[in-house]
């Protein structure tokens, strides 16, 4: 099937494209190809250029130069209307459907078939259609569910379902699975293949590297705005596959340089917890974080990780035990307290709890500075412009300026960001909280580096971060969660992916 | 739990007041005053109509009070002093309201207004267009043809609850039968993905402030109607009640979500409350307070099922990981 698909006539042509905005070029020369009924993988990392080509291919805005040929013929999308008139529908991370409308008036939403007095709806005959267009997915919603009502997953399934609907041939998905379960991936991708098997194409784009391998049949790297290459899956490993995407070798990114790291157990500690204890979220935890350690908190999600972060960042206060930071208790009242103590919490979620969005780089990384740097609360520009630059060159965020929304950054630089606010403070203990969720792999090397940077002067760091081989590849000890507790400490260059699942799950056995 | 408390609280306080003005009123429970209900509240029901469409599209319209003023106003002066048939009158009056609520529309739509602005400001400027008309006294002379609309009946039946049963079912109709209908959710709900549709965003947005001034001129022709001139100062602190009793009724702050019935439903809260109030001889400044208070409360739960929502939505995706 993909050796004939791949012989026929491309469905899609993307020929040299070029797109620049103010001061950054995005696209150099990109070419982009796409066959009936194949599965593409488009790959980079955040800033490579993915989303920029995408939003040329929906309409969104213009190429600079370059052409569009569709199904042979040069086309000129100037909306994602356009885009779709022809057959190529977008499904975008955030879900474009309406929530407080059914499944099926969001699918015909604008295409609503005409009843018989002028204005009416037929709604009998938008149902049926609705129905079909799901069974032709498989899909056994009732059309006249609220989306809300709907899982994430279920959600994207409507919007395939409204793409077909369409008459879709080419289908974009910007990275699908990243709120999806296993069993949901799962679903997605074998919904994948049945449409491609139905002859429609589709464009998907992940970070998850296996996934790649799991679902699409040839894959398009692009880097920095440029191609890189386009080749078969099957011709290329993972390994190979990273190192086009980052432009080095995969050694390098959970690489540990072994001259810095300290022998565990003869550093002073710096943070000492004893039995500590929040209602039921946290029971008797008791753990040392020595000075110039890294150390890791593995477990499921609920296993009471994020509380203890909470706990030790005074957002709640423990109900009994106690923390000593260099021998003196800590009075974990307020995270306002917390943070005059020489505590920095990183939260998971950057975009609601850790940034001002629209607000510039400069503005973001000082905020916690500020109430030090104002005189008589007037915001003195020049410090605040001295310090933002500083950080923005010692992290290497990349920004076209201070001056720059947060919001207009990769995810990765966005996290950088986070992390050069709470270093103004010159936090002795630093707790990252996923620190690496949804950033790319170039993005990730570097924030790793930066925590070996920092525990290098001092600072203890704990980190959450459920992938596992992140927490092998960084820290030096990795402490293990279940339901609230700690159920095991292991040195990490003594254990395996396994023996930690194996605590964190509970199980007896090795499965 | 949540869609309960939504269309529930609503019904609750009804029952509640019905109960608590029964019991200490006389007066409350007996058919004259409840037909009086019916009647009087006439003009906060159409209203209220026109302000969940708007609310309902993702705006709002603060101006109709005003316009009810001005087009009662001058559909009564084009009658009095131009000689014109109370019909034609009134229909010139609906007219303006229409075109007033389509500038409204087409602020927001095209001057890119955020709708409380819009609105507001021609909250002020129809209000001082009605002094400037009326010359800050009643227009009065009004032949019956006229004040038939206001404080006639057919059958028995009073005028006015039968054109507010006629504008509430056609508005029903229009909102879940219609093609329109199911864009003005849709724009409510997600703008882009309204535009993404095809769906004619810009119109939609125009036709429902457009519709919402014509309703709030029909509101003007009944008020001045049934107290027999057009006073400069009628209906003002209209919009109050009719968010009050929008809000009341389950219709979001944030668009998208409500329906026509349930706006009825509030604005015969609303007019539950002033009437028991009337009854009860409170003054008619507390009674402004009182309202006041009762629209901070249907806002808070209004924010809080939202939370509520949202949090629930969120246990949910989390325990199906």
């Amino acid at each position: 099937m993909s050796t004939s698909s791949n012989s026929s006539a491309p469905l899609l042509e993307m020929r040299a494209i070029h797109k620049s905005f103010p001061g950054v070029q995005a696209l150099k020369d990109v070419d982009l190809i796409v066959h009936p009924g194949e599965i593409l993988a488009l790959l980079g990392e955040n800033g490579a250029g993915k989303s920029t080509l995408m939003r040329i291919l929906d309409g969104v805005f213009p190429p600079d130069s370059g052409q569009i040929i569709w199904q042979g013929q040069p086309v000129n999308l100037r909306s994602p209307h356009d885009a779709q008139a022809i057959g190529i529908s977008m499904i975008h991370q955030e879900i474009a459907l309406i929530p407080y409308l059914d499944v099926g008036k969001n699918i015909y939403l604008g295409r609503e078939p005409r009843g018989v007095v002028p204005g009416m709806i037929h709604w009998r005959k938008l149902y049926a259609d609705a129905s079909e267009q799901l069974a032709r997915l498989g899909l056994t919603i009732d059309p006249r569910t609220p989306v809300r009502d709907l899982s994430i997953a279920q959600q994207q399934m409507v919007e395939v379902a409204k793409a077909l609907s369409l008459d879709a041939r080419l289908i974009v998905m910007d990275e699908p699975t990243s709120s999806l379960t296993d069993t949901e991936v799962e679903t997605l991708f074998a919904q994948m293949r049945r449409l491609k098997e139905q002859g429609v194409s589709i464009v998907f784009i992940s970070h998850r590297l296996n996934e790649i391998f799991t679902v699409a049949e040839r894959v398009t790297v692009l880097r920095d705005g440029t191609l890189v290459g386009s080749k078969p899956v099957r011709e290329l490993t993972q390994d190979e596959l990273i190192r086009m995407m980052v432009g080095r070798d995969v050694a390098d990114i959970y690489m540990r340089d072994e001259q810095d790291a300290p022998a565990v157990g003869t550093s002073a500690p710096i943070l000492e917890v004893r039995n500590l204890t929040r209602g039921d979220a946290i029971e008797d935890i008791s753990f040392t974080l020595n000075r110039g350690e890294i150390v890791g908190i593995a477990g499921l999600v609920g296993a009471g990780r994020t509380e203890l972060a909470e706990t030790l960042f005074g957002v709640h206060p423990p109900t009994s035990g106690e923390v000593l930071l260099n021998g003196t208790a800590l009075r974990l009242n307020s995270p306002a307290q917390a943070i005059r103590q020489g505590i920095a919490l990183v939260t998971e979620d950057r975009k609601a709890q850790g940034l001002f969005l629209r607000m510039s780089v400069g503005t973001n990384i000082t905020m916690k500075l500020l109430a030090k740097l104002a005189s008589f609360g007037i915001i003195p520009g020049g410090k605040v412009k001295r310090v933002g630059s500083e950080f923005v060159e010692k992290l290497n965020i990349r920004t076209p300026s201070l001056g720059q929304r947060v919001r207009n950054l990769s995810g990765g630089n966005q996290q950088k960001v986070v992390i050069a606010k709470w270093l103004t403070l010159q936090p002795r203990v630093l707790i990252l909280d996923e620190p690496t969720r949804g950033i790319d792999v170039g993005a990730k090397a570097e924030i790793h580096r930066l925590m070996r940077a920092l525990v290098a002067q001092g600072v203890g760091i704990l980190m959450i971060s459920s992938e596992l081989p992140e927490v092998l590849g960084v820290t030096d000890r990795v402490l293990v969660m279940r339901e609230g507790r700690l159920v095991a400490e292991f040195n990490t260059r003594q254990t395996s992916q396994d023996e930690i699942m194996t605590a964190a799950t509970g199980a007896k056995t090795s499965w | 739990m949540v869609t309960i408390l939504r269309r529930g609280t609503v019904f609750i306080f009804l029952i509640g007041l019905f109960v608590f003005f029964s019991l200490s009123s006389d007066r409350f429970f007996q058919d004259r005053n409840l037909t009086n209900i019916l009647v009087q509240n006439a003009h906060i029901i159409i209203v209220t109509v026109g302000m969940s469409l708007t609310m309902i599209s993702g705006g709002i319209d603060l101006s109709v009070g005003s316009v009810a003023a001005l087009c009662g106003a001058i559909s009564a002066g084009l009658m009095v002093r131009n000689g014109l048939p109370a019909e034609v009158s009134i229909l010139l009056g609906l007219a303006l309201g229409f075109v007033i609520g389509a500038i409204n529309g087409a602020l927001v739509v095209f001057g890119k207004l955020p709708p409380f602005i819009a609105t507001l400001a021609t909250l002020g400027v129809a209000r001082g267009l009605t002094l400037y008309y009326t010359e800050g006294r009643p227009v009065s002379g009004l032949t019956e043809a006229y004040t038939f609309w206001g404080r006639g009946s057919i059958n028995d039946i009073p005028t006015p609850l039968i054109v507010w049963l006629i504008v509430v079912v056609a508005f029903t109709v229009m909102m879940t039968r219609t093609r329109f209908g199911l864009h003005v959710y849709a724009v409510g709900g997600n703008q882009e993905t309204a535009r993404l549709a095809g769906i004619p965003v810009d119109r939609v947005k125009i036709l429902c402030y457009a519709l919402s001034g014509m309703l709030a001129a029909l509101a003007g022709v009944l008020l001045t109607g049934r107290v027999n001139s057009a006073q400069p100062q009628a209906a003002s602190g209209l919009e109050l009640e009719a968010i009050t009793a929008a809000v009341l009724g389950g219709v979001s702050l944030f668009g998208g979500v409500g329906n026509i019935p349930g706006g009825v439903v509030g604005a015969l809260l609303v007019g539950v409350l002033g009437n028991g109030m009337n009854l009860l001889r409170v003054q008619s400044y507390p009674q402004q307070i009182i309202q006041g208070v009762v629209l901070v409360s249907a806002v808070a739960i209004d924010m809080l099922t939202k939370r509520l929502e949202s949090a629930s939505k969120r246990t949910k995706s989390a325990a199906s990981r």
